[in-house]
């Protein structure tokens, strides 16, 4: 056994392979690297920092960054720092939560209407259609003020506007997949449907879903931040960075730092998604493949 | 070319009676109703209020009446400036609207198109990668985010420009350029991409071989062709501008329509929620409605589909 597995040429397999070439991409690696250390900071904040996000303290009110207030304090006394990371959390999880409820919809629906008939699925991406008819942000701004503004319930309203986008992808992916000749000697073989959808379709287009899942999620980061700054997304004392933003631009003058931290977080994890896409575009895209 | 165009005109009809209909749907789903407030209404003056606004008729009555309405231009009653209707609020966010949104595009253009040429024409020098940076950044970071370091650096450290407001030049500056960011970077991917795919093609290797100097090359065999793709952006573009204004207009005091739409929110005047929401995706709608024909104009293959 072990002389046949030594003789024999290395297994390839296509995620062994894109996790290879997204290892000698840089930039995509930073990027990735960079998103890790942003979740890790989020998840043990509680544990590490002495303050907490909420936790007023009006005799360091908008204090500059010192040593026992790493990024300052904002115009409550609250530790910046904390803040941040809290914020993190929030902008984390609406960005990755905001994705699977886009997949739950978006994949069924998608895989559905490339099986459905011709009407069928006419109808459903006619409907498609109409959802891509309105600014996202304003969709999401309309189905949030039905929905109430808790923090899951912005993750629904991103998802329930953002699927018609993977349910277009996933349908194109599948309608291109049928004409191929492994899905043909799958049905020749006497395969159901459903089951070669399941088992050769649907796997077999998810390179595409999870590139276009990493581009998701910035911008369901930026929708949040972006709802959050015009105060209508999460509410306080819960953290967000686009709060953080909207409070700190008060004391801009007097408190430049209290703007630029956040923003610049924003920024920066939504550059680092970028990154990773693009790295993740790249090492899936069978083209390159040698 | 005419069937063409009369065929998505009707589609884009259909389109926008949908939009109107899951935005008057949309609306008749939010918990509590407009009168809902911090001060209790009497029972007599909900009706009259519901009475005045129609709201007392059967959903499809008031659907009904909407659309009618819609035909008209009148996109109904605010429930919060009692003594105006939404267009008329809306008509006199637009303009500052429009300002903005077009001098953004101009930017946008100005930016986005010689950027990318420059980058295709000079694949792979410092130049292009110059270029994909940029377009890989600003294409990333929210206008906002931009729009803010715009002000910490030219009002509060170099005292140059004001924070916000409307009606001097110096105040159209900043928000135009951190709205014109995100098209700009979109733009400048797009030509460059779709230059690289021209530059590959056949004729442009018979034009080289005749002997046509390069800028004619360039400007007459590839540019034309290549602006193609360039053109069925602006759709999508408008889209971005809508949205980036939302946010803009309020970081910079500006009394668009998209501050208008967001105090609508706040306020919860759901008569001035669902007009902004209509009056924009019309204008979605409608820009790319015309790009398509557009499109159809520039490239008649299109037609035969």
């Amino acid at each position: 056994m072990s002389v046949i597995a030594e003789t024999v040429r290395p297994h390839h397999t296509l995620w062994g392979d894109a996790f290879t070439r997204l290892k000698r991409n840089r930039v995509a690696l930073a990027g990735g690297i960079i998103i890790l250390l942003v979740a890790l900071g989020a998840i043990i904040v509680p544990f590490v920092s002495p303050y907490k996000f909420d936790q007023q303290d009006l005799n360091v009110v908008l204090h500059s960054p010192s040593h026992g207030h790493l990024m300052g304090t904002d115009g409550l006394g609250r530790d910046v720092f904390t803040r941040l990371f809290y914020g993190a959390r929030t902008s984390l999880m609406v960005g990755v939560f905001a994705q699977v409820i886009c997949l739950l919809i978006g994949l069924p629906i998608g895989a559905f209407s490339a099986y459905a008939s011709q009407r069928v699925d006419n109808l459903i991406m006619r409907f498609v259609d109409v959802v891509f008819a309105f600014p996202d942000l304003l969709l999401i701004i309309l189905i949030r003020a039905i929905l109430g503004g808790s923090i899951y319930m912005i993750f629904l309203a991103i998802g329930l506007v953002s699927w018609v986008n993977i349910a277009r992808l996933v349908r194109g992916q599948i309608l291109s997949l049928k004409q191929r000749d492994f899905a043909t000697a799958a049905r020749a073989m006497g395969g159901s449907s459903t089951y070669i959808t399941l088992r050769h379709l649907l796997p077999n287009s998810l390179g595409p879903v999870i590139v276009y899942v990493t581009f998701g999620i910035p911008r369901a980061i930026f929708a949040e931040a972006a709802l959050s700054y015009i105060g209508i997304g999460i509410k306080p004392p819960t953290p967000s960075w686009g709060t953080m933003i909207a409070n700190g631009y008060e004391n801009i003058f007097a408190a430049p730092y209290l703007v630029l931290i956040p923003a610049v977080a924003v920024g920066v994890l939504m550059l680092a998604f970028t990154f990773l896409g693009d790295g993740l575009r790249d090492a899936l895209d069978p083209r390159l493949r040698r | 070319m005419l069937k063409y165009s009369i065929r998505r005109f009707f589609w884009i009809i259909l389109v926008l009676v949908a939009v109107s209909f899951i935005t008057f749907s949309l609306m008749h789903l939010v918990p509590g109703g407009p009168w809902d407030r911090q001060k209790e209404l009497a029972p007599q003056v909900i009706e009259n209020l519901n009475k005045k606004y129609g709201l007392d008729q059967p959903f499809f009555v008031q659907f009904g009446h909407y659309l009618w309405n819609l035909l008209h231009g009148d996109l109904g009653l605010s429930y919060t400036h009692q003594d105006r209707g939404v267009t008329e609020i809306i008509l006199q966010g637009l303009p500052k609207t429009a300002t903005l949104g077009i001098t953004a595009f101009l930017i946008a253009l100005l930016i986005g198109l010689p950027l990318g040429m420059a980058a295709a024409v000079k694949q792979n020098s410092i130049i292009d990668y110059i270029s994909v940076f940029f377009s890989t950044v600003f294409a990333s970071i929210p206008g906002f985010v931009l729009g803010i370091f715009l002000v910490l650096v030219f009002s509060v450290s170099l005292h140059l420009l004001p924070t916000g407001g409307w009606g001097s030049v110096r105040q159209v500056i900043m928000p135009a350029v951190a709205l014109a960011a995100l098209p700009a970077a979109y733009i400048a991917r797009v030509t460059r991409a779709s230059m690289l795919e021209v530059l590959r093609q056949d004729y442009i290797r018979t034009a080289r071989a005749k002997g046509l100097p390069e800028r004619l090359v360039l400007l007459r065999h590839t540019l034309r062709n290549a602006l193609i793709p360039v053109i069925t952006i602006t759709g999508p573009e408008l889209a971005f501008l809508i949205t980036g204004s939302f946010v803009i207009e309020n970081l910079f005091s500006i009394p668009g329509v998209g501050r208008l739409f967001v105090q609508g929110v706040s306020n919860r005047d759901y008569g001035l929620i669902m007009g902004t929401t209509i009056f924009y995706a019309f204008a979605v709608a409608i820009a790319n409605y015309v790009v398509d024909i557009l499109y159809a104009v520039v490239d008649p293959r299109i037609r035969y589909d």
